[in-house]
């Protein structure tokens, strides 16, 4: 008997009531997972909103090039990871491993190569005298919240690249289904639109002139 | 071969929210070299994000898809929260023009 037979007809059969959201139980944790995290991210970028408004010289660091292009080619390539794991859930669903698969590992290189890109974004500004606590142009708090902010973000991309693979080598074998492609999709979307709020928060509004 | 087709149909379904995000990504980048003040700058900014994140979540998140109980137990919550966070930027004014900052 599963555990879901087992919640319905086995003990206290007449206590349990049918999910007032039709969705898996997995799935309703990974929503209130992400709306926690959601919060997390706002209280981050409404901080970093706090101490640069209450600065009178912070800095505005990100030039065009190689900046803003930079974070362009990233953001396309996280919307287009996006695009590739729609594939892969719908391929899940249809049972198609192989398809699965290859979507799977698309979104995964995708999100190396958004990786990569931050690192060097981050080397970039290193090299320029960037710090946690010091900055050559003005108030020092600048590093702490960008590194914190999009090291927050670049901590959620690595994690969501090795959940992919560890769903896809699961998928593949079958001990993992259809449903944890959805629901590691549902994380993988959050990440992307994470991305949205923090490339015109904290590079736009601080772009070199 | 049902199941390549579907695949290759979800692509297709989405693209057109693809393409939308791409679009007011770019268009953020050329206002933000626009000359608008700071403040006008972020509310714009902040309104295209919102208008993403919301075509992120009730597509590629496939919100729209559920229950409406799902949406009305998740989203009203996480934006009273985010909006109670806004209580402290009088402090953040008043740091701006007062000691112990006075740049």
């Amino acid at each position: 008997m599963s555990e879901t037979e087992l919640a319905m007809h086995g003990h206290g059969a007449e206590m349990a009531e049918g999910s007032p959201y039709a969705i898996p139980s997995r799935k309703l944790t990974m929503w209130l997972f992400i709306i926690s995290d959601a919060v997390t991210f706002g209280a981050l970028l409404f901080g970093y909103g706090y101490l640069r408004t209450a600065s009178s010289d912070w800095p505005t660091p990100f030039k065009f090039n190689p900046s803003i292009v930079n974070v362009m080619i990233m953001t396309v390539v996280l919307i287009t990871s996006s695009l590739t794991m729609l594939g892969a859930v719908d391929s899940a669903k249809t049972g198609d491993k192989g398809k699965t698969n290859r979507f799977l590992w698309s979104t995964i290189l995708l999100g190396v190569i958004f990786a990569g890109l931050h690192v060097r974004e981050w080397f970039g500004l290193i090299d320029e005298g960037v710090r946690l606590f010091q900055n050559p142009w003005g108030s020092p708090l600048f590093g702490a919240t960008f590194f914190a902010i999009t090291g927050l973000h670049l901590l959620h991309v690595i994690s969501g690249v090795v959940a992919l693979a560890v769903i896809s080598r699961g998928f593949s074998r079958g001990r993992l289904t259809a449903g944890h492609v959805e629901t590691t999709g549902l994380y993988w979307h959050f990440v992307d639109l994470v991305w949205m709020f923090v490339v015109p928060l904290i590079y736009l509004l601080n772009i070199s002139r | 071969m049902a199941a390549p087709r579907a695949s290759k149909n979800v692509i297709a379904k989405y693209l057109p929210v693809y393409f939308v995000l791409l679009g007011i990504a770019a268009v953020e980048v050329f206002l933000a070299y626009q000359h608008f003040s700071t403040g006008s700058l972020l509310a714009i900014l902040l309104a295209l994000a919102v208008c993403g994140g919301a075509l992120a979540v009730m597509y590629f998140m496939h919100l729209a898809e559920e229950r409406r109980s799902l949406f009305l137990t998740l989203i009203p919550a996480t934006i009273f929260v985010l909006l109670m966070m806004n209580m402290f930027w009088s402090d953040s004014f008043r740091l701006l023009r007062m000691k112990p900052f006075p740049h």
